[in-house]
């Protein structure tokens, strides 16, 4: 069928069974938004900067499992995504971007709103595409999104000079698809599955680290019924909250920087690790040399680039978590739980000993008990999406997480401003949910414009800014490390949050106690808005324990005088 | 940890940016590019890339995983037993002694290759580590000009 380039776009994301796409038009993207605006296949949602856009895909694609798509312009539409796409990309998330461009006749010749978008986003994204011609569209969009959601995820960009987009051509999409050049592993080696399946029958202190990976292949179940038949322990990475389910008695907590104090000796005295797609980020490991030093490593991954890369790994396996766990299931048959029953018990001894705990107080309302309450009346119905920072920290370490795609953060690149538009998203493709924003007053202004878009599509997010006046993780390591030099850190002067809220058409609350909390957070589910719930928090609270960096996991600060 | 020297031969699809992808691969993860050389594959819509580059073991062993890992990428090899040859090109002035020069050439598989007016260009191909050799011998006829062509490699 002839049709043109723009129309090839639409038709392309309504085959691929897209709902809702997340943009911003401007120039180059034009004829685009022009076919968009005749079409009724998918849903467009306005955000008000593009960073936001792509970030609301991201917070789509993470909450549902589906491809997320953004669309922007060329030039600052582009570089304002460039953020978004590197954020997706550190997290493995399947995502499409696409970018308007300046015609082909003036690329290179720095036309107005031009920038070399491939150039930019390569280290960023999975792949990317310049178009060159409007008969390779179709196959390039089709390549896209399989690219996107095959193999490890990753964001793909495609890069749609103007004229193409106004070009018509023969659309055919294709309904499959091979590239020579890449195919993916699933299945893992027979031979090494069972190899390590051999290994953690003989093994004493084996353990169970769990990482992103788990949730992007959908492994939940399948590794729950893992731990269930070997009653080995598990640790679960930032990225995998919720996979094991916080009521399961074999889950020691997070690892980490800010892991409990049992993970992080389980990890630092195993003789087994087995790593379910994790990967070994500076953030878990600590002091590399320290790291499970008397362990053999089981490393499951679907990116042989990720195995070996930190830590040498005895027993490498290249496929897919589910894949690889169920035929691991089949090789435990006869798994001798007894084995591990010591190990078992000096773990809970070490929980017992240092539990994940805090403070709480009276006066002063603590972070830990926010979000603690957040967890008691919501539980596992809500799905969390938080910023980066202290806030995140708590939240993760404190929310009862009981199943994967509930737990919605920028682990890798760490990129404040990711909240709010990516609850955006997680609501726009769960709608029957309650999606709160755990943020802190740093973190919520850098991507804040997006209360409009939230007014606007009637979209009811919750933000509970966590809120000490503080740029907070950076002042504690200004606590802890720099002789408490609160070099620009001091975030004393803000806006009025709840009259910014109503601004945009939203509700806000001030909370400074638990009775208000309580009485606000009821509220904002009843009033289906946008909604800031500005939470006065202990200024100077820290995330605690704390491996400083560099520093052996058992190094822990357990706690800090300034407390 | 000890840098080991490597030639990695990298078979790609021969579309555009394929050469960006794999140069910004090296740049951004810091990794060493000592050579590179790049040609269509004949009679195919394939590229072999040549790089010759330096790292330890683990750095090598991830340079290979990452080369693997971009699309376009159909096959990286990497191997001990590589056949190695690189081209030279030196221009020298012609009032140098000529026959020498051409005698030097070809006991490096060369010759003089082009006369002008003001200068002679002599050309050799040889193991890159012969033609390091060959270069300091060349020294002494005043070489203006040196333009090596990096290495490229085959399985044996």
């Amino acid at each position: 069928m002839q049709m043109s380039g723009a129309q090839m776009v639409c038709e392309a994301l309504i085959a691929e069974g897209v709902k809702t796409v997340f943009g911003y038009p401007g120039g180059a993207i034009m004829n685009v938004y022009d076919e968009i605006y005749k079409q009724d296949g998918f849903e467009h949602i306005l955000n008000r900067h593009e960073q936001a856009s792509v970030h609301a895909a991201d917070g789509y694609a993470r909450s549902t499992g589906e491809v997320g798509v953004a669309m922007v312009t060329s030039g600052p539409g582009f570089t304002n995504a460039v953020t978004g796409l590197a954020t997706a990309y550190m997290d493995s998330i399947p995502m499409v971007v696409i970018s308007g461009q300046v015609p082909l006749s003036l690329i290179g010749t720095d036309g107005f709103q031009e920038i070399d978008a491939v150039g930019i986003s390569r280290p960023c994204t999975k792949h990317n595409y310049l178009v060159k011609s409007v008969k390779e569209l179709p196959g390039i969009l089709k390549e896209a999104f399989y690219i996107a959601r095959s193999g490890r995820p990753g964001p793909v960009l495609v890069d749609i000079p103007k004229d193409i987009t106004a070009e018509m051509g023969e659309f055919e999409y294709p309904k499959e698809i091979s590239i020579p050049t890449y195919k993916p592993n699933y299945k893992g080696n027979e031979r090494q599955i069972k190899k390590a399946a051999d290994a953690i029958k003989k093994a004493k202190k084996p353990l169970l680290y769990i990482g992103g990976g788990a949730v992007l292949s959908d492994a939940s179940e399948l590794i729950r019924e893992l731990a269930k038949k070997t009653e080995i322990p598990a640790v679960e990475t930032l990225m995998a909250r919720g996979v094991m389910g916080a009521k399961n008695p074999l889950l020691l907590g997070m690892l980490g920087m800010h892991g409990n104090y049992a993970s992080n000796m389980a990890m630092s005295e195993t003789d087994l690790v087995i790593s379910l797609g994790a990967r070994f980020d500076d953030r878990v490991t600590g002091k590399l040399s320290e790291f499970a030093k008397y362990a053999d490593v089981i490393h499951v991954d679907i990116d042989p680039a990720n195995i070996g890369k930190l830590v040498d790994v005895d027993y490498p396996i290249v496929g897919d978590i589910s894949t690889v766990v169920q035929k691991l299931l089949l090789a435990l048959e006869d798994v001798n739980t007894d084995n591990y029953r010591a190990w078992r018990e000096i773990l809970n001894r070490y929980d017992e000993l240092h539990p994940q705990s805090y403070q709480d107080s009276d006066e002063v309302l603590k972070p830990q008990w926010v979000i603690e309450r957040i967890g008691e009346l919501l539980g596992e119905e809500a799905i969390i999406t938080s910023d980066v920072g202290q806030h995140q920290m708590w939240a993760a370490q404190h929310y009862p997480f009981d199943r994967p795609r509930q737990w919605i953060n920028s682990g890798g690149l760490g990129t404040m401003g990711f909240g709010l538009p990516a609850a955006l998203g997680a609501k726009r493709g769960n709608p029957d949910k309650t999606v709160i924003n755990i943020t802190g007053d740093g973190s919520i202004l850098m991507n804040v414009q997006e209360l409009v878009t939230a007014s606007e599509y009637r979209i009811p997010v919750i933000n509970v800014i966590l809120n000490n006046h503080f740029l907070g993780m950076v002042r504690q390591w200004q606590t802890f490390f720099y002789d408490k030099r609160y070099s620009e850190t001091d975030l004393s002067y803000q806006p009025n949050f709840k009259a910014l809220a109503e601004a945009c058409g939203g509700i806000g609350f001030d909370v400074t106690t638990k009775a208000e909390f309580d009485a606000a957070l009821k509220e904002a589910i009843e009033q289906e808005k946008v909604c800031f719930m500005n939470v006065a928090i202990n200024r100077l609270e820290n995330v605690l324990p704390m491996v400083p960096s560099g520093g052996a996991l058992y190094n822990m600060l357990l706690e800090h005088k300034d407390q | 940890m000890q840098k080991v020297r490597r030639v990695i031969s990298v078979i790609v699809m021969n579309e555009s940016s394929v050469l960006a992808r794999v140069t910004s691969l090296f740049a951004g993860r810091g990794y060493n590019i000592d050579s590179l050389t790049v040609a269509p594959i004949p009679g195919s819509e394939l590229s072999h890339i040549t790089i010759v580059t330096k790292g330890s073991n683990k750095v090598i062993e991830q340079i290979i995983k990452q080369l693997h890992k971009l699309i376009p990428t159909l096959k990286v090899i990497e191997h001990e037993e590589m056949v190695e040859k690189e081209m030279v090109l030196i221009k020298f002035p012609i009032d140098e002694n000529l026959s020498d020069i051409a005698a030097l050439c070809s006991a490096y598989n060369g010759g003089i290759v082009n006369v002008g007016v003001d200068m002679v260009i002599a050309m050799a191909s040889d193991e890159p580590v012969r033609i390091r050799h060959f270069i300091e011998a060349a020294q002494r006829y005043s070489p203006c000009e040196v333009v090596r062509g990096g290495v490229v490699a085959i399985e044996r």
